[in-house]
């Protein structure tokens, strides 16, 4: 368990990547993870072939959820919205490199979730309800 | 000390280390192996073999539907699960059994009253009034059936420590009718503990009934329906070492009698035709369908456990020398906030706290590779959570199992979590 805590990702909750805001975001959205209150604020600018160019974020909670998006948010720059789309719960548990309970996995998956909300709400898609829902993402109840 | 505890004569000492072999989980956690530091039960308590033995014995011996059946076992079943009502009713110090209904917690004794008591009595012009450091169970339900009949919510507020600020109680019930002031007893988030002896008269000189979430107290400390001059009292077995899906709602009989009932099909009906039905006595009409039976034999062989210890007064007598243990102990660690009232307070045994640098969550899950378990979170008080300015706090709880060396593990991982945050 001690596994979680490594140096990698304490270096990330420490000094976030992408921490702040952005003067003029495509699209943004925050999500909340009821559980343990960890919240996050996400920006994201696009340019004309739907590339992201820019990420940055603000928020608040456990080491996990910040320290996610930090490693979130370095991934998904450079990437198309369609290749953002299709990642998934595995490639966040990738990324981040550690082995999580399923309630400390909502924690490590609230950054890609709400980057996914804002994506729906920029597209106009039907963005899911609370946290269910949310593409491949299940949301188990604990 | 407590409410109804200061005349009784001096408790016996627990000894925790012999009570921890009662229970089979402590023997040695998942994680180590060592000891399991349990100290989570404020959330649910953990259960004494005689408790699960019960349970066995129910099912493999006694077990049938209650109330109806002429055979044999059913004459069993039924005779330990009303035995188990005599037993609640003596714990608490009730007139009869009849006042005691079971539920299926806290939780359901609340919305039994919200919606029975609540949506015959309340209208607008009334008043309801209870505190900002309510768990959700003894609020949600309020703020729905005042929704419901246009009756005020109006909160006893808190000062920062998350102490009940009583100085100006009668501008609560100014410009309408109080009908009710239902309060925690004890804080599951800070271990506050409500002055019953001040807000039961104040509640009786305007005519208003007193309901008592008793979740985090009945478990702890002796609580005596009569002498608080209360009306009902609401609390869950599992945090008093019994099993989960059973508790239960104490009333005044003359009030539970004037009530409809919330819930209808088997057991709560005299008499059914067609056209229509007539309810049976007390405290059956409350008690809609098959019930928990072998959670309730359980829940009395719990009671039965907390006597056979020392009684309840020992068990608040331990828990309040761990509290002012660990309290001192968390104290001295740099950066560590604690939450609630003072260790020489009137206080439960809950130590609600924050660490600079470290999230909650973070800390809770530091302490369980080290078989140290504590809850992390808002505790079903996120209104108390915001008036206090915190987003989540770590949360130790201590009990009739709790020792020194569990307090002084907590301590030591609390030391490793600062170290891993790179805060030593
Ligand atoms: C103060 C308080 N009230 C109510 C409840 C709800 O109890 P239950 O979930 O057993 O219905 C709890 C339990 O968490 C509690 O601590």
């Amino acid at each position: 368990m001690d596994d979680l805590y490594r140096e990698y990702i304490l270096e990330h909750y420490r000094n976030p990547q992408n921490y702040g805001t952005l003067p003029d975001p495509t699209f943004e959205a925050e999500g909340q993870n009821p559980l343990c209150g960890d919240e996050l604020h996400v920006q994201v600018a696009v340019d004309d072939d739907r590339r992201v160019t820019a990420v940055k974020f603000t928020g608040q909670g456990c080491a996990i959820s910040q320290a996610s998006m930090s490693i979130l948010s370095d991934e998904i720059i450079g990437k198309t919205l369609d290749e953002v789309a299709a990642m998934n719960k595995d490639d966040v548990v990738e990324l981040i490199g550690i082995d999580l309970t399923p309630v400390r996995l909502k924690c490590a998956l609230l950054g890609l979730v709400v980057v996914k909300m804002g994506m729906h709400e920029h597209a106009g898609t039907a963005a899911p309800a609370g946290w269910e829902g949310v593409d491949e993402i299940s949301w188990g109840t604990t | 000390m407590t409410d109804s505890a200061s005349t009784l004569p001096a408790p016996t000492q627990l000894d925790p280390l012999r009570i921890s072999e009662d229970f089979p989980i402590l023997a040695s956690g998942p994680n180590t192996g060592e000891r399991l530091a349990f100290l989570d039960s404020a959330a649910s308590a953990m259960k004494p073999r005689q408790v699960i033995d019960s349970i066995v014995a129910t099912y493999e011996g006694g077990y049938a539907n209650v109330h109806r059946g002429v055979y044999h076992h059913a004459a069993t079943a039924t005779r330990h699960f009303e035995g188990a009502r005599e037993k609640v009713r003596s714990f608490i110090n009730a007139t009869t059994p009849r006042e005691v209904i079971f539920t299926r917690g806290t939780t359901e004794a609340i919305n039994l009253v919200a919606n029975s008591w609540g949506r015959t009595n309340l209208g607008p012009g009334d008043i309801v009034v209870t505190t900002e450091l309510e768990h959700h169970s003894n609020l949600v339900p309020w703020q729905q059936v005042c929704a419901a009949t246009g009756a005020e919510l109006r909160f006893i507020p808190v000062d920062d420590t998350g102490v009940l600020v009583l100085d100006d109680l009668d501008a609560l019930a100014e410009g309408g009718t109080l009908k009710l002031v239902t309060v925690v007893h004890v804080s599951n988030s800070l271990g506050t503990h409500a002055p019953l002896d001040l807000i039961v008269p104040w509640a009786k000189s305007h005519g208003a009934l007193v309901m008592v979430d008793g979740a985090q107290s009945v478990p702890h400390r002796p609580v005596d329906v009569q002498a608080l001059g209360i009306d009902f009292l609401a609390f869950s077995a599992h945090k008093l070492m019994g099993p989960s899906g059973v508790g239960a709602l104490w009333g005044r009989e003359e009030l539970l009698a004037a009530m409809p009932p919330w819930q209808f099909g088997g057991e709560m009906i005299r008499r059914v035709e067609y056209s229509g039905a007539t309810f049976n006595d007390l405290p059956w009409k409350f008690e809609a369908g098959t019930p928990a039976i072998a959670e309730v034999i359980g829940f009395g062989a719990a009671l039965d456990y907390i006597e056979s210890i020392g009684g309840i007064a020992a068990i608040a007598a331990h828990e309040q020398a761990m509290t002012a243990y660990g309290y001192e102990l968390l104290a001295a660690i740099p950066g560590l906030h604690l939450l609630g009232p003072g260790p020489g307070e009137d206080r439960g045994g809950v130590l609600s706290f924050t660490m600079d640098g470290t999230h909650p969550h973070d800390v809770a899950t530091l302490l369980d590779a080290r078989d140290v378990n504590i809850r992390a979170g808002h505790h079903c008080t996120q209104p108390l959570m915001k008036r206090l300015g915190v987003h989540a706090t770590a949360r130790a709880s201590v009990y009739a199992y709790t020792t020194r060396e569990d307090l002084d593990r907590l301590a030591d991982g609390l030391g490793e979590v600062r170290r891993v945050f790179g805060l030593a």
